[in-house]
């Protein structure tokens, strides 16, 4: 089946959303999800969305670029800084004025809280500056953009799974795919198309992400020939609930929760004089690997414990209502009267789809454009996030940059001459499917992916060093090899999700790969990349983004040194 | 330990009749059932059908009926039930079977669709500032907002199981009664019609269901007649109305 859209987006998260809602302003736009669009991850995200208000205190757009900046450990380029500040509290605005339910101060203001890495006057102390919804911000930002979509006639296609994007003459002008329900393929035509398809947490064993974060964009763009960019940095969310990796929002540091080891001791007093527990992520993660690594982890288990007593049960219930949620439930403990486990987890990937501050696709590290193709979101990298994204820039990010590639779309339709589809755009999902149907290999799912996010987890996350990284690209390669003789029991058309994991670890696998090698190949620390074997950034060889192709005989990278900018290098301390 | 479920089977492509698939799981008291049933499908049959995503009850995806009542299969654990019987799994009530535990959601996302007023509220948007909303004006919405449209509620209100089948239901109100409390929306009059169509806000009869199964522990039934009293209240002249509240 056929259908015809002026804009199609891929991914019903908050970048794709938004982009959609903004394009839907003079176009015809429809959403395609693999889940139901209401259930996108950007539901899951906790606690807040950054911009320079000042509601609170003294702000400047200046000082959250410095932050983010200095966050992404220099690797932000920092004009897509500079766009992300200086448009952030108009972006906010916005999102009020659509509907967005912030909550308030006694003036009536949106409120503003700390949050990881953001600071005043260039680094002298934690700032307000992340605008929340209680502790619910992603969740309430989708439901009223989902709600203002439905108003402007934006069309949701849940549960249909792109395969493809489609080409003509050098255009994006499509993408093809399947029904879950009935596995029947379904091509989309239109003048732009958009990937906004987050993420890939999946292919680590503990993660924040949902089942659905397999990286299926970056599989998209990777069959397209389009490299993917500092697909090495992948951040580790310091406060995962212990073994489920549930995230627990730093929204609970910037209320006053504070993470203790064994003894009871504030180490992040230690590794970041300053900032303490707000210090950056990356930072954070490490000290807590550090201390457990030390024999310092609480109860001598590999954990520490994030202490919200001093918070009290009133501030937890109006402050933090869901993360207290997580806890009784998950844990079966009050965080008002227990300290909480919480360990690293898998959270985001700063890398991705290159593309420009409008959105735009780009083809190689020379930043040429591929028509009709756009990108926003986690999966796309503007380079606002470098090395280490801090928190409440991902959501400031999704709104920015979705904005902008709408509006970029808007100018550019108009003149974009309607492709030609390709005539095999159904059988190569028909193909592709029964292929994988009918296969009489034997090789299984589970084991696979189990192998994988065992691999990636061991030897590819918060502290990674040459031969682990060897071993690791080795082992991937080997299982990417047993998945092309995957053996599927379950046949049916209805709703077969053993099919759906079957292509998700094919895509999962490609992304994990791509990982392994930047990571081996960026012989330096920086931001979230860590190197035991280079424990220190190196500026003279490694100031440059990663971009790394999918070629007949293998991975290859290319890189781009970034431009100077305003902010001087310097070393990075909290 | 071993733990049973007992889960409701439908292929349509094969079964005229659904039935029930015993699977026992090792497992432990804190396990969420969704682990337990991943445990069927990756180790044990992997045709079983039902949905997942964020696994920590913030999505709505796994909406499931477990021992007779509407829950997320993510946010239970075993030690909720009494795991020394068998655990009954069946999809959740009101919506039709599509494939074991999968019901066909449109029904519901129609709904959400349905209490949206057409007309969208005026575009002109301030971009230089915030309109002002206190905490307590901001309190009269604050729970609606943490409905994640898991439709639970759906499989547990009587009147939409039993007596009329085109209710629009307690989390198409709730969405609505979010707005029309809400200081800031413009379009609480549409909304309010909207809502007093047929098979609208009146057909409610307060069997706080919705509220006893709700994952998110909202007082969804409290919200719905808030609502209602809001419409009486849009009803009678002003005047009329600041008599009978002095």
């Amino acid at each position: 089946m056929i259908h015809e859209y002026d804009v199609i987006v891929i991914g019903g998260g908050i970048a794709g959303l938004y982009t959609a809602l903004t394009a839907s302003e003079n176009a015809k736009v429809a959403v395609i999800s693999k889940v139901h669009v209401t259930r996108s991850h950007s539901v899951a995200a906790q606690g807040g969305i950054a911009a320079s208000l000042g509601n609170e205190e003294e702000d400047h757009r200046e000082w959250h670029m410095y932050d983010t900046v200095k966050g992404s450990d220099f690797l932000a380029d920092q004009n897509a800084a500079e766009v992300l500040s200086k448009e952030a509290p108009n972006a906010i605005y916005s999102l009020e004025h659509i509907g967005v339910p912030f909550s308030r101060n006694s003036e009536g203001k949106i409120e503003q809280r700390r949050f990881g890495g953001h600071t005043k006057n260039f680094g002298e102390a934690p700032i307000k500056r992340a605008c929340y919804v209680s502790d619910r911000t992603g969740r309430a930002i989708m439901d009223t953009l989902y709600d203002r979509c439905l108003q402007k006639g934006v069309v949701f296609y849940n549960e249909v799974f792109i395969q493809h994007l489609l080409f003509a003459l050098n255009n994006c002008c499509g993408v093809a795919g399947y029904d879950l329900a009935t596995t029947i393929p379904q091509v989309f035509h239109a003048k732009a198309v958009v990937l906004a398809t987050g993420g890939c947490g999946k292919i680590y064993k503990t993660t924040s992400n949902g089942f659905a974060s397999t990286g299926d964009g970056f599989a998209l763009a990777l069959d397209a020939l389009l490299p993917l960019k500092d697909m090495e940095f992948v951040q580790f969310h310091p406060t995962g609930i212990y073994g489920l990796g549930i995230l627990l929002s730093e929204a609970a540091r910037a209320e006053g929760g504070v993470l203790r080891n064994n003894l009871g001791e504030r180490f992040m007093e230690r590794y970041a004089p300053t900032l303490k527990d707000l210090a950056p992520r990356d930072i954070v993660s490490r000290a807590i690997l550090k201390e457990i690594r030390e024999g310092k982890g609480a109860d001598n288990k590999d954990y520490v414990y994030l202490d919200l007593r001093d918070l009290g049960k009133e501030r937890l219930n109006q402050k933090l209502p869901e993360i207290t949620s997580f806890v009784k439930t998950y844990l079966g403990i009050d965080p008002a009267e227990t300290p909480i486990p919480v360990a690293p987890t898998c959270h985001y990937i700063m890398g991705g789809i290159p593309t420009d501050v409008d959105g735009h696709v780009l083809v190689d590290r020379t930043g040429t454009i591929l028509p009709g193709l756009y990108a926003a979101g986690e999966c796309a990298c503007v380079s606002v996030h470098g090395a280490n994204r801090l928190g409440c820039n991902s959501l400031i990010d999704l709104v920015v940059f979705g904005r902008r590639a709408g509006l970029s779309i808007l100018k550019e339709i108009k003149a974009r001459i309607v492709q030609q589809l390709p005539l095999q755009a159904e059988s190569i999902v028909v193909d592709k499917i029964n292929s994988l149907l009918e296969s009489k290999c034997t090789e299984s799912i589970p084991t696979i992916r189990e192998n994988m996010q065992q691999v990636m987890t061991q030897q590819c996350s918060v502290f990674r060093n040459g031969p682990a990284l060897e071993q690791a690209l080795t082992h991937i390669c080997q299982l990417k090899k047993r998945c092309l003789n995957l053996g599927l029991t379950n046949k049916s058309r209805v709703f077969n999700y053993e099919l759906q994991e079957a292509l998700e670890l094919n895509n999962m696998l490609r992304v994990a790969e791509i990982i392994v090698y930047s990571a081996l190949m960026r012989t330096e620390s920086r931001g979230a990349h860590f190197r035991s074997d280079y424990p220190e950034r190196n500026d003279e060889e490694w100031l440059k983004h990663t971009f790394v192709n999918e070629t007949p005989t293998g991975l290859k990278e290319s890189y781009k040194p970034l431009a100077a900018g305003r902010f001087e290098l310097q070393k990075r301390r909290y | 330990m071993k733990v049973t479920l007992k889960v409701y089977r439908f292929n349509p492509q094969t079964d005229i009749q659904p039935h029930y698939d015993p699977f026992t799981v090792e497992a432990e008291p804190n396990d969420r059932i969704l682990d337990c049933l991943n445990k069927v499908r990756w180790q044990q049959d992997n045709t079983l059908t039902f949905r997942m995503s964020c696994a920590h009850g913030i999505c709505g995806s796994d909406g499931l009926t477990i021992n007779n009542q509407s829950a997320l299969a993510c946010q239970k654990l075993v030690k909720d039930y009494d795991f020394t019987k068998e655990i009954l799994i069946e999809p959740l009530k009101y919506f039709s079977v599509v494939k074991d535990l999968i019901v066909d959601l449109a029904p519901f996302f129609e709904r959400i669709k349905s209490i949206t007023p057409q007309t969208p509220q005026s575009t002109i948007v301030d971009l230089e500032k915030e309109r002002i909303q206190t905490p307590q004006e901001r309190s009269l919405f604050d729970d609606a907002l943490k409905c994640i449209l898991c439709g639970c509620c759906y499989g547990a209100c009587p009147v939409m199981t039993e007596q009329d089948q085109e209710f629009v239901g307690p989390a198409a109100i709730l969405r609505e009664q979010r707005y029309i409390f809400d200081s800031r929306f413009a379009d609480v009059a549409e909304r309010l019609q909207i809502l007093k169509k047929p098979h609208g806000v009146w057909g409610c009869k307060s069997y706080y269901m919705c509220t006893v199964v709700c994952p998110k522990h909202i007082k969804v039934t409290g919200a719905i007649l808030r609502t209602k009293k809001k419409i009486i209240q849009e009803q009678q002249p002003k005047d009329e109305q600041q008599a009978g509240e002095s």
